[in-house]
């Protein structure tokens, strides 16, 4: 499988993300900058954490309209496969392919630490590869990952599943301990805690390694029928 | 708009003394008007007032400095670059550097200390490293006042807004909490870069006819004299000098770094250097100065933030995210199109030249013409007057006293609730110290180490100095600032390679301060010699006084080893109940300077603990061996708080407790002896650990929330829990509750 | 010229972190009486003279405004240019 790894001005976990998925899972990322505009020959595509445009406005919302940002949305359109961390998360809900917003943690700390989060929806091409409620432990970095949404939206989110994982202790005020939500359609996914810190035992554990075995065994069914 | 002021004429500024203003002395001021051979005007002298500032001169301090040892088989580049390079092998090499920015953080914490760590980081990557690492080491005063409160509260918010956005992780550092530091707060940052041998840029602005480029944020009117306000005491009118504080941009700093290392290694570029204290002037001047050449500035050319910017103005603005590059002529198009790439521009500002001066020209004039070298090279040098403090001999006199402890565990609880000993992490957690996923040992272990990617090897890296001791005893502190780094180093597994130092003292014009300079480097000096540690660059902050008084001297040590193997990295907590306690060293009767001590009066005295360096030397390379033999589980070393608190320490975060027993009185738990590990083994590894240490068993390991101490005339039992959440809420408890 | 001053702050449902910690400050300066705290940003644009009301709240929507937590208004003033 082959990914894409869209490094926007001020992005700072691109570099984590491209050896998380060469090093650690042994599949093939390129670096690709906001300034392209085709995702042709990818299967998927990861926006990475970061400061994107310093975080200035708010998060993720000048990158929004960075050149690449149009051929994600038709990347995401097509059902393939989009993961953003942490500031892509961020980047995701200011483009609207994901709802709700991220503001500032309640503490109004930056938080750096290790977290327990519990996979709500093992059913997710990025999660398969956990058991059903799964608790797994993943690092978060982040001054605003509160997650909101209206009753609306999290009635929705709750009746379609959209919710991937849950904080099994709160860390920053997010509306139903949301950690991480897909769309609709469950091809894109968007997480504040960091599964790309944890691919290595040397470095923080490998509970973050399933989500992207699951992308590739996911990935690999999918070239499988598709031929 | 605000109507231009006209400057001093050259004889207002000789005649009303508007050198001593920027401050220059008379005797500078006439070496000034020899150099010159004439009357400098208010530009000339205003860059000669920040060249020979103490920030960028090193005048007093140079015939100190000169004690330090700087070269080793490793050393490629010694002090004199912007940071200092040593070989890791395989090609590799660790850039490192230390610098204050004390001053700027005592007036705006927040701005002041990001901006320390935005300067530094460009002193790693002008180097031609990719900044991997950020440590920092912290002074405030006592922590429950809403002032001291709120510098901690700043300055941990400014280095974590800063070093979190460019993405380098925090991995490490110490903080420290002492009356002395209640007006001047110490905010010292350090960086740790990785860089291939052929990648190593300097400064120098060689070949008439090349460009003079500029990248980065446009010049404003901001942080002017900032290298002059460094260099002199915080005085009532600190307030008033507010302009000479700097905004960082994390974000710019991110976008230069990625410019700056993807120029690294293009045929055109001739040299780079940051644009730090005294920005266009110190840049220019000294990357000419080193390559024997001059430098002609175009200042219409400088990006403007302000209209109206005079020259004087945009040579001592130190407005931040700045870099000055010299590029082969005719090539400027190609460092552009790399540096637009990123969004910035790089603007041709000057020339390199033949005459060895630095020639700034302004709306079509020459505005200003100095010898490079009279500003980079020719500042004087002062042989300081030197007198033993009163304190000091008062101190050496004094009877040695007990400290008398009547609730054993009390004192231990509440040793472990000092600040300056309690957990950090109230402080860490607010650093992001996991980006870039090389992160091995996070903050909360005697030294944090990262792997070096790509290899099995991994890089430790530690701050220390204990100023208390300095106080007491220069000599013997400077010694053991340098010894406890190396402890530091080698309880995480490394060997120690080199140190940085920051050396943050009190006015040297005052005859007992630079008496405590002298005698702190010299400890210093010996120090690196016997553990091998030379010194490879670092920053002098004179002047950290206020009200008068001058701060402990606060020599801090940067100092980074070397994992040539991962599977060596050592932590310092316990591992497995069964494994055995060992200590290595003796534990004496030393208080003075003590944590203890300082509990219970709010104040240092007495004589510093001894430490002998060949036996320290003897014992460290002693535990190298045995890490590499893998006959250890975990190392600690003995620090404040003493025994009672090491032991503690280790057992934190784990499920597990200790069972030992300590062969003298219970209050001999709290002394801070010098030179001092607890190790633990696996009892299969014993015997061999005894043959090549010598250490002395303490006791075991076990399964038990129980840490239990057999001592001369008390048994002390506490559970881990209890002790535990003493440390862990202590800091948190002062920052919510008392302000 | 004009100068539009845009107000931006956190919709009346989304909590204000930062508005109860300064709510907190003041109370603890002895403040009494302060009932609520809102945080929010002021955004100064200098525009040409034909740019309307309609354009502004275009950049507000797509840009300026984060409209799931976010509520605006805008002022607009006329300027001499200097």
């Amino acid at each position: 499988m082959k990914f894409a790894v869209i490094v926007f001005p001020g992005s700072n976990c691109d570099l984590d993300m491209y050896h998380a998925v060469k090093d650690a899972l042994g599949e093939e990322a390129d670096y690709v900058f906001h300034t392209e505009t085709s995702l042709e020959g990818y299967d998927g595509v990861l926006l990475p954490g970061g400061f994107s445009y310093g975080d200035y406005l708010r998060c993720g919302a000048i990158a929004q309209f960075s050149p690449i940002m149009e051929e994600v949305k038709r990347f995401a359109a097509e059902g393939k496969t989009v993961l953003g961390v942490c500031n892509g998360f961020q980047i995701l809900v200011e483009a609207g392919l994901l709802p709700g917003v991220l503001h500032r943690n309640t503490g109004l700390k930056f938080m750096c630490r290790t977290v327990e989060l519990k996979v709500e929806n093992n059913e997710t091409r990025f999660t398969s590869d956990y058991a059903a409620q799964e608790t797994i432990t993943i690092p978060i970095a982040h001054g605003e990952g509160n997650y909101y949404c209206d009753d609306a939206t999290y009635a929705m989110l709750q009746t379609n599943r959209q919710i991937a994982f849950t904080y099994t202790d709160n860390p920053n005020g997010s509306r139903g301990d949301i950690a991480g939500i897909t769309n609709k359609a469950g091809n894109v996914l968007g997480m504040m805690p960091h599964p790309e810190r944890a691919v290595e035992l040397l470095t923080g554990g490998t509970d973050g390694l399933k989500l992207f075995t699951s992308l590739v065994k996911q990935g690999a069914h999918h070239v499988k029928t598709t031929v | 708009m605000l109507k231009q002021q006209s400057e001093p004429t050259m004889e207002q500024i000789q005649e009303q003394r508007i050198y001593a203003t920027m401050g220059l002395s008379d005797a500078e001021y006439e070496m000034v008007v020899n150099l010159l051979g004439r009357q400098p005007n208010y530009t000339e002298i205003g860059l000669f007032s920040v060249m020979w500032s103490e920030h960028c001169s090193y005048k007093t301090s140079k015939p100190v400095l000169r004690q330090f040892p700087t070269t080793g088989p490793r050393v490629l580049q010694g002090p004199g670059e912007g940071a200092g390079v040593v070989d890791i092998g395989d090609n590799q090499a660790v850039v490192f550097k230390i610098e204050s920015h004390n001053h700027p953080s005592a007036v705006e914490p927040y701005q002041g200390a990001a901006t320390g760590v935005g300067g530094i980081i460009r002193d790693i990557f002008s180097m031609g490293a990719r900044p991997v690492a950020l440590m920092n080491s912290l002074r405030f005063g006592h922590l429950g006042t809403p002032r001291v409160n709120q510098l901690f509260e700043q300055v941990v918010a400014g280095i974590a807004g800063y070093g979190n956005c460019v993405g380098i992780p925090t991995i490490g550092g110490e903080v420290g909490f002492d009356h002395s530091y209640e007006g001047n707060p110490l905010v010292n940052a350090m960086c740790i870069g990785l860089i291939n041998h052929e990648d190593i840029q300097k400064g120098l602005a060689k070949g008439a006819g090349n460009s003079v480029m500029y990248v980065g944020a446009a010049t404003g009117r901001d942080g002017i004299h900032g290298a002059t306000f460094a260099s002199e005491d915080l005085g009532e009118d600190t307030e008033a000098k507010r302009p000479a504080v700097q905004v960082g941009d994390p974000f710019m700093e991110k976008l230069l770094i990625e410019a700056c290392l993807e120029i690294v290694g293009h045929p055109a570029l001739v040299g780079m250097q940051d644009m730090g204290a005294a920005g266009l002037t110190s840049s220019s001047a000294e990357m000419a100065s080193k390559a024997g050449m001059g430098i002609e500035m175009h200042l219409d050319d400088v990006p403007q933030r302000e209209t109206g910017m005079t020259a004087y103005e945009m040579m001592l603005s130190e407005s931040q995210e700045r870099m000055l590059l010299v590029v082969e002529r005719g090539r400027e198009a190609e460092i552009e199109a790399i540096v637009s790439k990123w969004g910035l521009h790089a603007v041709h500002v000057g020339e390199v030249i033949d005459e060895k001066v630095l020639r700034l020209v302004h709306h079509g004039k020459i505005v200003a013409e100095v010898p490079v070298d009279a500003l980079a090279e020719e500042a004087p040098v002062y042989n300081k007057p030197s007198r033993v403090p009163a304190y000091y001999e008062a101190f050496q006199a004094m009877d040695e006293t007990l400290p008398v402890v009547e609730d054993v565990v009390e004192t231990w609880r509440a040793l472990l609730k000092q600040p300056t000993i309690a957990s950090k992490r109230w402080v860490y957690d607010q650093y992001d110290h996991m980006v870039q996923t090389s992160t091995v040992v996070a903050p909360g272990s005697d030294a944090a180490v990262i792997r070096v990617r790509g290899t099995n090897k991994a890089l430790a890296m530690t701050t220390d100095c204990n100023s208390r001791f300095v106080y007491l005893d220069p000599f013997v502190g400077g010694q053991i600032a340098v010894a406890e780094a190396a402890r530091n180093i080698v309880a995480s597994g490394a060997t120690p390679l080199a140190i940085t130092d920051c050396l943050n003292f009190g006015n040297p014009d005052k005859p007992e301060g630079f008496w405590q300079l002298q005698q702190a480097t010299a400890g210093m000096a010996e120090a690196c010699r016997v553990l091998e540690t030379p010194v490879i660059g670092g920053n002098v902050s004179l002047y950290n006084e206020s009200a008068g008084k001058a701060v402990h001297p606060t020599p801090v040590v940067g100092m980074v080893g070397l994992h040539e193997q991962t599977e060596w990295i050592t932590t310092q907590h316990v591992k497995q109940a069964g494994d055995a306690v060992y200590i290595l060293g003796e534990t004496l009767p030393e208080f003075g300077g003590s944590e203890l001590q300082y509990m219970q009066f709010e104040k240092s005295f007495g004589k510093a603990p001894q430490i002998d360096l060949a036996l320290e030397q003897k014992r460290l390379l002693a535990l190298q061996a045995t890490v590499q033999a893998g006959l250890v589980t975990a190392i600690h070393d003995v620090a404040e708080g003493g025994l009672a608190v090491a032991l503690a320490e280790m057992t934190f975060g784990t499920t597990l407790g200790l069972d030992v027993t300590f062969d003298g009185p219970a209050l001999h738990l709290f002394s801070e002896s010098q030179s001092r590990f607890v190790v633990t083994v696996k009892p299969e590894n014993e015997a061999a650990f005894v043959k090549q240490t010598g250490a002395h068993r303490l006791g075991t390991v076990t399964d038990q929330d129980l840490l239990q101490i057999k001592t001369n005339d008390t048994l002390i039992e506490a559970t881990r829990s209890t002790l535990q959440a003493d440390w862990e809420g202590a800091i948190a408890c002062y920052m919510t509750s008392k302000d | 010229m004009k100068k539009v001053t845009v107000a931006i702050a956190l919709r009346e449902s989304i909590l204000d972190p930062q508005g109860v910690a300064v709510k907190g400050g003041l109370a603890q300066l002895g403040f009494a009486g302060v009932e609520e705290v809102r945080i929010g940003k002021r955004i100064e644009l200098l525009v040409a003279d034909e740019t309307t009301d309609t354009m502004i709240h275009e950049m507000c929507q797509k840009l300026l405004v984060n409209t799931v937590m976010e509520d605006y208004r805008f002022d607009v003033e006329e300027v001499t240019t200097v």
